[in-house]
């Protein structure tokens, strides 16, 4: 497996060896380049989503989706965004300026933040720390403080409504979303992004981890659905029962925040669906076919990593282009009736094989 | 009838009884509570088809249609008032759920105030209107009532007239909505009210109190256009009322007219009005079932209806030449003869939708979430159907059998074989359930004709300039939605004297209230869905 840490080495060491800077000043050109390009990853994997939906969703359809701009239409939702950034922020009375202002930057910066954990691929990663999983889940619920922000500041009816379904129902999800994680962590033994990784070198976790690993994997899905809002949990937004929920009065670019952060959150669930089930970065192995592995070792980590989380974020779209939308009251007895109860079984379940060595 | 005719004789003997075209009674104001009671509790005459609004000249009043729910009679009843000044005259609103909206829209085209009705604003027009339009002495000068630009002002409270032993009436207010209310429009612009109804409606969290039914947006004014113009002219309305019953509502229009001609339709003409017919209904249930779909979020249901729906649009197109307003039945037959593919057309539809069903009952009906949303969601109790006036599929499917095709056939149906679709639950996945059984059974009836289209004439022979002679006329029909109703008045001009188009979706508005209280405001979205009314129709 080619290790593309040498990238990053390399950088650094023609920053403090060659051009010797000092160590502050090469940290400081290092931070940059790196958000430069969290950034630009950012907008081409939003531009990416938005296209992907599009077309799949088009498909479901039968219709065609965006054909017109570029080949098979991947330009569009880059015509779409320009569209977006040169169009007017309307300025509405009776609103929270200020609130008003920061609600899709907080939005905006959960998901970046939820980026700097994510295994991009071998050696690929902004920060390593050994509570990596403990981060993800602190800074992706910061999302839900810009909802309901955005909701509040509003001043309107429908926003309100909005951002306070969005507000109950990313609570109580998150719930889900943490105890799957957690079982995930005990069968681990670890926060640490790179070691969850690594352990899953031989086998990934939803294979060794027998069913309650599959069961996480499940409730994380269902969870993870809900927590980005999308169909069929996506009340806050529902548009025919309140019209765009709580991005209502948003335009252009401020409510293009909220909308490249739902598909950003799209991807990040993927994300840590393929880190915490399917090995991130890690290619498939399985155990004794050793000439099939190292012919899997050959596809760059990287791809790996897009890949499943790809597939995952498909699973996602697959939903919200089937089913109905649900009901708050139905949507919150699922989720606390249901989900929890089998979350916390299904965490003690893990436990016991963890304890008594079942794992592979 | 004459059961009827003698208990109405012996109970009310100030009451002048007349055998038209229906049993027609001529009833004093001051007896027409009592009378009214007696029909509705002792003759079973419990379902108000119409409530029409009339101005004689001298006299204004109101004409009311009344039917028996089980043994479909229909019987007319007159009640008028001399006073053009100070018109009161007394609500039957306590009787009939649906007439407290209806008596409204008389009180804002004639002026008439209703004693004892609980809200007597303005329905339609805006509150600072001045006049009453549809009165043949209305001063129609646009300098009285300019094209306003100024936000109309909602208030929410509402006037109610009280009558005391003496006979002396006084007006009360009372308030729609109080001051705690959380109070959230959905509407006029929204993506779930199909056109632009406005739902005021009292929240409490998640949960509807109360809903204020806010109508007049698209109003058109059409019954008043309509006493403007000659007979053929007037045709070209209906199409635009409930635009996906287009080709059922002008048949009525014209079945109304030649019943008042005695013409005779050609065979020919009579079957492609009846294939007509069914595939505007076939069209408007796949409507009502792919937007209900989207509203509830399965954005992909909206277009497996719609690309069926695309195949009749494009055989009603090759014959009619639109697919949205077609202008095709006239006085005495049809306009054009059919497109030389059309049997071939009619019969790959046949063909096709079959399977369709299957697969939306696949995509939708069996999903487990679809369930949730539907089932026990707006229970329609038939009492209330009946009482509320709702008819079509949303009534059928709460127990209450009446289709006007067999009630009160017309055009051919009763020679053709078709099931009446009734369901008991009333819940909203009845009333889903139902429009993919009708489209069955259209899909039947369609069967039992395509292969016997006659030879001859597509139209009767109309004189050039068309007289109704004096008298009056009410036809209904069947469309997708329910019972839609024609009533024509004429004074053996070459326009109507008054012209009544009796809407099919404003009873199944009105009941939204009804239905919706205390249940979610999703619920309301589905319920909404489900009655599948349209505003144009509504508003007219």
């Amino acid at each position: 497996m080619q290790d593309l840490s040498f990238i990053t080495h390399w950088i650094d060491n023609r920053l403090s060896q060659t051009l010797g800077c000092p160590q502050w000043l090469t940290v400081t050109i290092e931070c940059v380049i790196i958000g430069i390009a969290l950034l630009l990853l950012y907008a081409v994997l939003a531009l990416f989503y938005i296209w992907f939906e599009r077309k799949i969703c088009a498909a479901f359809q039968c219709r065609l989706g965006p054909n017109r701009v570029g080949k098979f239409g991947v330009l569009q939702p880059f015509a779409d965004m320009f569209k977006m950034l040169i169009k007017e922020l309307i300025e509405l009375n009776h609103v929270d300026k200020f609130l008003f202002a920061l609600a899709p930057f907080l939005v905006i910066i959960a998901s970046m933040m939820s980026f700097s954990v994510l295994p991009w691929g071998n050696g690929l990663q902004v920060v390593d720390f050994n509570i990596g999983i403990f981060f993800l889940l602190a800074v992706s619920s910061i999302g839900v403080l810009g909802i309901l922000l955005a909701g509040w500041s509003s001043n309107n009816k429908f926003t309100l409504i909005g951002a306070l379904r969005s507000g109950a129902q990313m609570v109580s999800y998150e719930i889900s979303i943490s105890l799957s994680v957690i079982t995930m962590v005990v069968l681990a033994g670890t926060m640490s992004v790179t070691e969850i990784v690594n352990n899953q070198a031989h086998c990934w976790y939803l294979f060794s981890g027998h069913i309650p690993a599959f069961i996480a994997f499940v409730i994380y899905v269902i969870a993870g659905t809900a927590e980005t809002n999308r169909g069929p949990f996506d009340l806050p937004e529902a548009e025919s029962e309140l019209t765009a929920g709580y991005h209502t009065e948003y335009s252009g670019m401020h409510f293009g925040f909220f909308y490249l952060a739902e598909y950003l959150n799209l991807f990040i669930v993927g994300g840590v669906a393929s880190l915490l089930f399917l090995g991130g970065w890690m290619p498939l192995h399985i155990p004794g076919w050793e000439a099939f592995n190292s012919i899997m070792d050959y596809i760059p980590s990287f791809v790996w990593f897009f890949g499943k989380a790809l597939l995952i974020t498909f699973i996602m779209i697959w939903f919200k282009w089937t089913f109905p939308r649900l009901r708050i009251d139905q949507l919150l007895s699922f989720e606390w009736k249901y989900l929890m109860p089998v979350s916390l079984v299904n965490l003690v379940l893990m436990t016991l094989i963890v304890a008594f060595g079942l794992t592979i | 009838m004459a059961n009827i005719q003698d208990t109405v004789a012996k109970l009310f003997p100030e009451v002048e009884i007349a055998q038209g075209e229906t049993l027609e009674l001529n009833v004093p104001d001051s007896g027409w509570h009592q009378l009214c009671t007696t029909l509705r509790n002792e003759l079973g005459f419990d379902n108000l088809r119409a409530l029409i609004g009339m101005d004689w000249g001298e006299q204004l009043g109101v004409i009311y249609y009344l039917v028996n729910s089980k043994t479909y009679e229909m019987i007319r009843c007159k009640v008028t008032t001399d006073n053009r000044n100070e018109p009161f005259l007394h609500s039957i609103a306590d009787l009939y759920a649906i007439a407290g909206n209806y008596e409204r829209e008389v009180y804002d085209f004639y002026g008439i105030k209703f004693i004892g009705n609980p809200d007597m604003r303005r329905l339609f027009l805006r509150n600072d209107w001045v006049g009453f339009p549809l009165r043949k002495d209305y001063n129609a000068d646009p300098q009285i009532n300019p094209v306003r630009l100024d936000h109309e002002t909602v208030e929410d409270t509402t006037v109610t007239y009280v009558e005391d032993q003496n006979g002396k009436i006084t007006e009360e207010t009372r308030q729609i909505f109080v001051p705690e209310d959380f109070v959230v429009n959905i509407g006029p612009q929204h993506p779930a009210t199909h056109g632009v109804l406005r739902l005021r409606t009292a929240v409490d969290g998640e949960t509807i109190k109360k809903i204020d039914l806010y109508l007049g947006y698209i109003h058109r004014g059409i019954e008043k256009l309509s006493e403007g113009l000659t007979y053929p002219q007037t045709i070209h309305f209906v199409d635009r009322l409930d635009y996906l019953g287009a080709l059922i509502n002008s048949h009525c229009i014209c079945l109304c007219m030649e019943k008042a001609l005695q013409l005779e339709v050609p065979a020919r003409a009579k079957v492609i009005r009846t294939i007509m017919d069914e595939l505007m209904r076939i069209n408007s249930h796949l409507l009502a079932i792919g937007t209900f779909c989207m509203d509830l979020g399965a954005t992909t249901m909206l277009f497996y209806p719609m690309r069926e729906r695309e195949t009749i649009l494009d055989i009603l197109e090759r014959t009619t030449g639109a697919r949205m307003t077609f202008n095709y039945n006239v006085i005495g037959g049809v306009r054009q003869d059919l497109d030389p593919n059309f049997v071939a057309d009619v019969k790959h539809l046949l063909e096709i939708m079959p399977n369709a069903l299957k697969e939306y009952n696949k995509v939708f009906t069996g999903n487990v979430i679809a369930k949730n949303r539907m089932v026990g969601v707006g229970i329609l109790k038939p009492q209330d159907a009946i009482s509320y006036n709702v008819t079509g599929p949303s009534a059928r499917s709460a127990g209450w059998n009446y289709d006007v095709r067999r009630a009160r056939p017309y055009g051919l149906y009763p020679e053709l074989q078709f099931d009446v679709i009734t369901y008991n639950e009333g819940d909203s996945m009845a009333r889903f359930k139902a429009r993919a059984a009708e489209i069955e059974q259209s899909c039947r009836i369609i069967a039992q004709l395509i292969d016997q289209i006659p030879e001859g004439d597509i139209c009767a022979k109309v004189p050039k300039i068309v007289k109704l002679p004096e008298g009056h006329w009410f036809q209904e029909v069947e469309t997708g939605k329910g019972a839609f109703g024609v009533y024509i008045e004429s004074n053996g001009g070459t326009s109507p004297f008054r012209m009544k188009f009796n809407s099919t979706c404003f009873p199944l508005a009105s009941i939204v209230d009804h239905l919706c209280r205390g249940q979610k405001i999703a619920d309301l979205i589905t319920i909404g869905g489900t009655l599948d009314y349209i505003v144009p129709d509504i508003d007219r």
